[in-house]
């Protein structure tokens, strides 16, 4: 097995907010400054690679018609150890991220990686996949928190942006700024990257795919 | 009374549930143009949340917090709310087979949405009454599927025309900006009930 590539792949060739489309609503939520951005990308990244390593580890032992009780148990162990962690750590963040932090249990990245790849591969594969799926995503939120903080509040990072002072757009703090901003990022993204824009969500790679809205649209077919 | 009628305005416009809080994207940009799906899983999204609000409610309050078990609370939401949901499947095919036929097929991993966990932690943390608790779920749930009722109408038309839009924004890019021109006009809401 080629390591180096598991880990790869998720940073930009199959990342998973700018390609395939998956954990939207923090996407959306938390990018309305770069360092919310990070932070609730490395937290992802944190339960991302410990679940990914217990459900590997577990693989063999879990029964496939009660599987995704015992992931969703597993991942909401690991996020509540990192509530405590940034509770503890950055209380900043703690209160910005607000119920999104708590919400990472439902992300469908985490359980998608889960489904997709830790059970079926062994833990250290699963290790670096979960660390490159979080990086990506923590790079496509960082992306995102950068524009919209740059163009909606004329900062960076908590720094003052030369030039934009007096000609923020607040528009982009703001939630339609976020259905904005992400739809031009996705469409610039394809064409650097020369591929069509996505159709559909990417809720192939999601358990639940079949209850939401794929489902609605298999049932249209 | 006026902070019922404060939440009620709060969850429906003012702060929709979707296009304001962000929770539920999934089946939101996912949805389909039929209307008839967006209904039905409107109302399957309103059933479970005030369900889920009405079993957590109690437990939090007279189980986790007389424990001093407050931070199991995610864990704690998830499952019950997994195992209900599923219980709730299974006495709907059995008891109210019309019923299950139409909201049915939404049901089974509604578990997973984002909405209902997050209605349910949104409950505790702003320190809502049981009764509160109910009205937030129930209007929430309205809100999304609000929501997901005016965006399949702008949907449909989105995809229409989709042969005079610009190649690269074919698809979720035009459905996002769609999904960003509903998400403006529900601003104009802004300051009412305040």
């Amino acid at each position: 097995m080629n390591y180096g590539k598991e880990f790869l792949k998720g940073l930009i060739q199959e990342n998973p907010v700018l390609v395939s489309l998956l954990g939207m609503c923090p996407t959306l939520a938390v990018t309305t400054g770069a360092f919310n951005g990070i932070g609730m990308g490395l937290s992802t990244m944190f339960v991302l690679i410990c679940s990914n390593i217990v459900i590997s580890l577990l693989r063999r032992a879990i029964p496939q018609q009660v599987k995704l009780p015992c992931y969703i148990v597993i991942i909401a162990s690991f996020v509540t150890l990192i509530q405590f962690l940034v509770h503890g750590f950055v209380p900043a963040l703690y209160t910005s991220l607000g119920a999104f932090l708590e919400l990472i249990t439902v992300n469908c990245i985490i359980l998608g990686r889960a489904e997709m790849f830790a059970s079926k591969n062994n833990p250290i594969a699963s290790a670096l996949d979960g660390a490159g799926m979080g990086l990506g995503f923590t790079l496509a939120l960082f992306l995102m928190g950068s524009i919209r903080e740059i163009f909606g509040s004329g900062t960076w990072m908590g720094l003052s942006v030369p030039g934009m002072a007096g000609h923020t757009i607040s528009l982009f703090v703001m939630p339609a700024g976020g259905f904005l901003t992400l739809g031009f990022v996705i469409a610039i993204v394809c064409a650097i990257s020369n591929r069509k824009p996505p159709k559909k969500l990417g809720c192939a790679a999601c358990p639940n795919a079949a209850s939401c809205g794929a489902g609605c649209e298999e049932a249209d077919a | 009374m006026s902070t019922y009628i404060t939440i009620i305005i709060a969850a429906v416009l003012t702060n929709n549930f979707v296009l304001s809080k962000f929770y539920g994207i999934c089946p939101f940009l996912g949805v389909s143009k039929k209307l008839d799906s967006s209904v039905g899983m409107g109302a399957a999204v309103i059933f479970v949340m005030l369900c889920a609000s009405i079993v957590t409610y109690p437990i939090y309050h007279l189980l986790l917090k007389p424990l001093e078990l407050t931070y199991l609370r995610t864990v704690a939401f998830i499952l019950i709310i997994a195992v209900f949901v599923q219980l709730l499947e299974i006495m709907m095919k059995k008891l109210m087979p019309p019923l299950y036929r139409t909201l049915g097929i939404y049901l089974p991993l509604i578990t997973t949405n984002c909405a209902v966990l997050g209605v349910t932690i949104m409950n505790i943390d702003d320190g809502y009454s049981f009764g509160q608790s109910l009205v937030n779920a129930g209007f929430s749930g309205l809100g999304f599927a609000l929501a997901m009722l005016i965006f399949s109408g702008v949907r449909s038309r989105v995809d229409d025309a989709e042969e005079n839009s610009p190649k690269l924004f074919r698809g979720i890019p035009a459905t996002l900006i769609a999904a960003a021109i509903v998400s403006m006009s529900f601003l104009g809401f802004g300051g009412i009930g305040q």
